[in-house]
């Protein structure tokens, strides 16, 4: 079984049926560029897989673990899913930073809030066992469980921290730590996005066209972290106009058109050789838009 | 001279009373308000029906009929007692801008993109969390200048008090008419204009505060 199962994943909007039976699957490490025309369900797919959306239909594993089966029909808790998206980050093409926060309390926001759950939780567990100790003991162990918080409070803040920065020096924004995303340009602000992204250690990480919403000269930048972010093993996901990216970093690569997968293959396969009308129409036209 | 400064003194007795009405409008109606904004987008259609129902009834009447209502309403229907007047006009008061609070809020609120609670939820974070940590500050700075407005007119609107013979400092200013004494009237705009120059001066401060980022 691979890394990652989709296992015909159907999803309809009232009557518009926008994916209509995809199965693909990829391997722990490898890069799937997912290419397609306008509306074909490209980034439906990327929302399923985030728990945005609900398919209709379809499983979905990932290391073996079943995380999605339509077939279950139970709705599951918002706690369960929020644990669920764990294994997914999602880069969004337009970015969606919180304005509100310096590029640091971006990147560090949602570890910090997780954190605090984790010792709030371990409080409990804490004193729980004060509370069945008897009278002396428990003055001790009450002593002594406030240190014990003070340790792992302190601990995680310090890993949270270095990971924070280890990350912006990833994408090269070490020097913008402290600026808002209204400082930044488009490409700063998505790599900003994708640090944001990485820093739950994701199995898997989404990209919905991360360079569509930016001036073609800003693309470069954005495009070579995520090429820097192959080289460390990262197993993603990428919906992407890009064509040579795609061709450049992709293991596999599909091809979307109206919900249904038409051609799927190494870059060399749908590139140089596809074999549907409709993968060589898309081709020819993406080619002219690059010339025209 | 004398009389100046004793009509002052009992002008500012009216402003207490002005202040007080205005405070505890505020006090009340701001969080009624967040209430009533998050029951006009429940998923839940009926309580969203009924709130908006209400909401349109309240803007779409005067104040001042609201007023007489809230004083006279109880007596008239049900033969109960009134209501002690100062409490009657800011029940009125409440519930009147309540809902003009709550419409600010919800076009603050549904100002918002859908991508800012997703990328919350991509990143794991609870309903809550995305509500006070991401959505909330983004919320006080889009309301900001028009809850500036409303409640400066609030300040305004605290004379519709008098209708109900409450002794605000309009009603008492013009008492002093009726002995022939006009310019008690035209001297209380000095009293509003200072507590609306204090506001001003608040809320720009607050909207200074909140410019180190942009939405
Ligand atoms: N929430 C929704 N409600 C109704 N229809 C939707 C919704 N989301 C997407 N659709 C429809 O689903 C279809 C596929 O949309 P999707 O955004 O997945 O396409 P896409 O391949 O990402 O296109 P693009 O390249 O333009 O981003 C479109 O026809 C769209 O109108
Ligand atoms: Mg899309």
């Amino acid at each position: 079984m691979a890394f990652l199962e989709v296992q015909n994943f159907r999803k309809r909007f009232g009557d518009n049926e926008v994916l209509k039976g995809i199965s693909f699957s990829l391997e722990k490490g490898e890069v799937l560029a997912i290419i397609g025309s306008s509306g074909g369900g490209k980034t439906t797919l990327l929302r399923c897989l985030n728990f945005l959306e609900t398919p209709d239909e379809g499983t979905l594993s990932v290391g073996g673990e079943v995380l999605f089966d339509a077939a279950e029909k139970r709705a599951y808790t918002d706690a369960q899913i929020r644990e669920k998206r764990l294994h997914f980050g999602l880069v969004f093409q337009q970015f969606n930073l919180f304005p509100q926060y310096t590029v640091y309390k971006n990147i560090a926001l949602a570890q910090t809030l997780l954190a605090k759950r984790a010792l709030r939780q371990k409080k409990e567990d804490l004193r729980a066992v004060c509370r069945i100790a008897d009278k002396a003991e428990r003055r001790r162990l009450k002593a002594e469980s406030k240190d014990i918080l003070t340790m792992l409070r302190e601990e995680r803040e310090q890993r949270i921290a270095a990971r924070t920065e280890e990350l912006l020096a990833r994408v090269g924004l070490s020097e913008k730590r402290d600026a808002y995303p209204f400082e930044l340009s488009g490409g700063q602000q998505q790599r900003v996005a994708i640090a944001r992204a990485l820093a739950l250690e994701p199995d898997i990480l989404c990209f919905d066209e991360p360079t569509s919403a930016l001036d073609p000269e800003l693309t470069g930048e954005v495009l070579k972290v995520i090429k820097g972010l192959k080289s460390s093993d990262s197993t993603m996901v990428v919906v992407t106009h890009e064509m040579g990216f795609a061709r450049s970093v992709a293991d596999r690569v599909l091809f979307i058109a109206d919900g249904v997968i038409e051609e799927e293959g190494t870059p060399e396969e749908v590139f140089d050789d596809p074999k549907s009308e409709k993968t060589r129409a898309f081709l020819r036209k993406s080619l002219e838009d690059v010339f025209a | 001279m004398q009389e100046f400064l004793e009509i002052s003194l009992d002008l500012l007795r009216g402003f207490g009373v002005t202040c007080q009405i205005f405070a505890a409008t505020l006090l009340f109606a701001l969080p009624l308000g967040l209430v009533l904004a998050f029951g006009s987008m429940s998923r839940f259609k009926p309580l969203k029906y009924v709130v908006k129902v209400f909401v349109w009834i309240i803007r779409g009447t005067p104040l001042m009929l609201q007023i007489l209502v809230i004083y006279y309403g109880p007596a008239l229907l049900f033969g109960w007692g009134f209501l002690e007047r100062v409490v009657a006009v800011i029940v009125a008061f409440v519930i009147n801008y309540a809902c003009y609070f709550s419409e600010i809020y919800r076009g603050g609120i549904e100002s918002i993109s859908k991508g800012q609670y997703e990328a919350g939820q991509v990143l794991g974070m609870t309903r809550a969390q995305i509500f006070f940590r991401v959505v909330l500050l983004q919320v006080i700075k889009r309301i900001v200048p028009p809850m500036s407005n409303e409640i400066i007119t609030l300040v305004k609107d605290t004379s519709l008090a008098r209708i109900i013979v409450v002794e605000e400092i309009l009603k008492i200013a013009y008492d002093y008419t009726i002995t022939g004494l006009i310019w008690p009237l035209f001297y209380t705009a000095v009293y509003y204009l200072v507590f609306v120059g204090v506001l001003t001066l608040l809320f720009g401060f607050l909207e200074k505060k909140l410019n180190y980022f942009r939405v």
